[in-house]
């Protein structure tokens, strides 16, 4: 195959790094931004919306109806929809993967509040823990697990979701498969698919050491 | 707005192969045919490894790793091996998608269920196949319907984007549209898609309503 086509490996190292704009490192840093930005702000945003699910049960039903509305919109016409107002920015698909991200996070938050045992919760309020120091030293520890469970499938989901953003010229990895469409070509495919699900697979299994650093007690248990 | 009364305002997009009725029924076709399939494949399957509890292992690990699956790679990889000769290669990767909700959701749904009611059934004399036909199947039929509504979401989304690589539906008028800078087409679309989606959505809720088991979603008690 010498004066072939380029075979995979000698197509990933000539594109690699090619010092534009759609190398294989660039695209894979912009895939991490498109990613991660996502995830973090889907948390930050879904930790204070499920506590305040949990304190005014009222608010429960409308949050969940509306997470599971936004949850069935399919992401290319949000995309799509979004350009007008974001325009050909990462920002158009750091949105909707937000959301996507928090229709997963919310219940996961409100379920691992509902977790706490009511005796945990009671033993901590007469130890005189302030509402505070209980959220944070007691029920936020005590559902971390189920947070990271929902996290677990935020990150893996995020990670390939962020390739549909290559129909509008920000898909990071993604952009190889539209690459390797217009010019019909297998390798682009390949790196693309392999570093996607690799990216998800490390993402994936930050979260479970996160969780096992995090939980110490949990294993603990098992162990015992 | 003007996008969109350029484009429900325009009758040529109510008529022929290229008008909205007609996008429709195709994305409505392609969706349900991946769906049917993948429920024919995952259903038995989840079954099967619920009931007898082996293989479960395999069934999560390969879920999650299909979940990181792109779907725009998914659809450009088999067009490109297969070709374009038939909606074949564009068809397959629809299903492959939309097994995993349905299959770990079936199995989920068919472990989780009480032992005791389980061994109840036994005890009344009902051989596995009737346990699993009369007390498993409505017992977990909530986390069945709930893979089949996910895989739908799924299915209905992914076909969208598989506009890009020839298959006709609803995305052609984003595809399309966006390829050649006509908003309107891209804009209208884009709604069109989405109102499908909710529709799709309200569907499966509503089927999950009047079949589950007033039992077991206890509405009576």
């Amino acid at each position: 195959m010498s004066d072939g086509p380029p075979t995979l490996w000698e197509w990933f190292a000539r594109n690699w790094d090619t010092g534009r704009v759609g190398s294989i490192s660039n695209l894979l840093s912009d895939h991490l931004v498109m990613s991660l930005v996502p995830i973090v702000a889907a948390l930050v945003l879904s930790l204070p919306l499920g506590l305040a699910c949990v304190r005014f049960r009222w608010l429960y039903q409308p949050t969940s109806g509306l997470m599971n509305i936004l949850y069935a919109l399919p992401s290319l016409p949000i995309f799509m929809l979004l350009i007008s107002v974001t325009g050909l920015s990462q920002t158009t698909v750091i949105i909707p993967l937000t959301f996507y991200a928090m229709a997963v996070l919310i219940p996961s938050v409100v379920d691992g509040l509902g977790a706490v045992p009511d005796h945990v919760r009671q033993s901590a309020v007469a130890m005189g823990f302030t509402p505070v120091r209980r959220l944070v030293q007691v029920e936020l520890p005590i559902a971390t697990p189920v947070v990271l469970a929902g996290l677990r499938v935020v990150a893996v989901s995020s990670i390939s979701l962020v390739s549909v953003g290559a129909l509008i010229g920000q898909g990071g990895l993604g952009m190889l498969f539209t690459r390797a469409y217009q010019n019909p070509f297998l390798p682009p495919v390949i790196v693309g698919i392999v570093g996607i699900v690799l990216l998800a697979l490390v993402a994936d299994g930050l979260l479970v050491l996160a969780q096992r650093l995090l939980t110490p007690w949990v294993r603990a248990r098992r162990a015992s | 707005m003007n996008w969109l009364t350029d484009f429900f305002g325009n009758p040529e997009n109510w008529t022929g192969p290229g008008g909205i009725p007609m996008r429709l029924l195709e994305h409505l076709e392609y969706s349900v045919l991946a769906l049917v399939l993948a429920v024919l494949i995952a259903i038995p399957l989840g079954l099967l490894i619920g009931h007898t509890g082996k293989g479960g292992v395999i069934v999560v690990i390969s879920a999650n790793l299909a979940r990181a699956l792109p779907t725009l790679g998914m659809l450009v990889l088999f067009v490109l091996l297969l070709g374009t000769a038939s909606i074949l290669p564009v068809i397959i990767p629809l299903v492959l998608l939309s097994i995993p909700p349905i299959l770990v959701n079936t199995f989920e749904g068919i472990r989780g269920v009480d032992p005791e009611l389980r061994d109840a059934a036994y005890g009344m004399g009902l051989r596995g196949g009737q346990v699993l036909g009369r007390v498993l199947v409505p017992v977990a039929l909530p986390l069945i319907l709930l893979g089949l509504r996910l895989s739908a979401i799924q299915v209905v989304a992914t076909t969208t984007v598989a506009a890009y690589v020839g298959l006709g539906g609803l995305g052609r008028f984003v595809i399309d549209g966006f390829a050649t800078k006509e908003y309107a087409s891209v804009v209208g679309g884009s709604v069109l898609i989405v109102l499908f989606a909710l529709v799709v959505q309200l569907a499966f809720t509503l089927v999950q309503r009047v079949s589950v088991s007033p039992g077991v979603s206890q509405r009576i008690r």
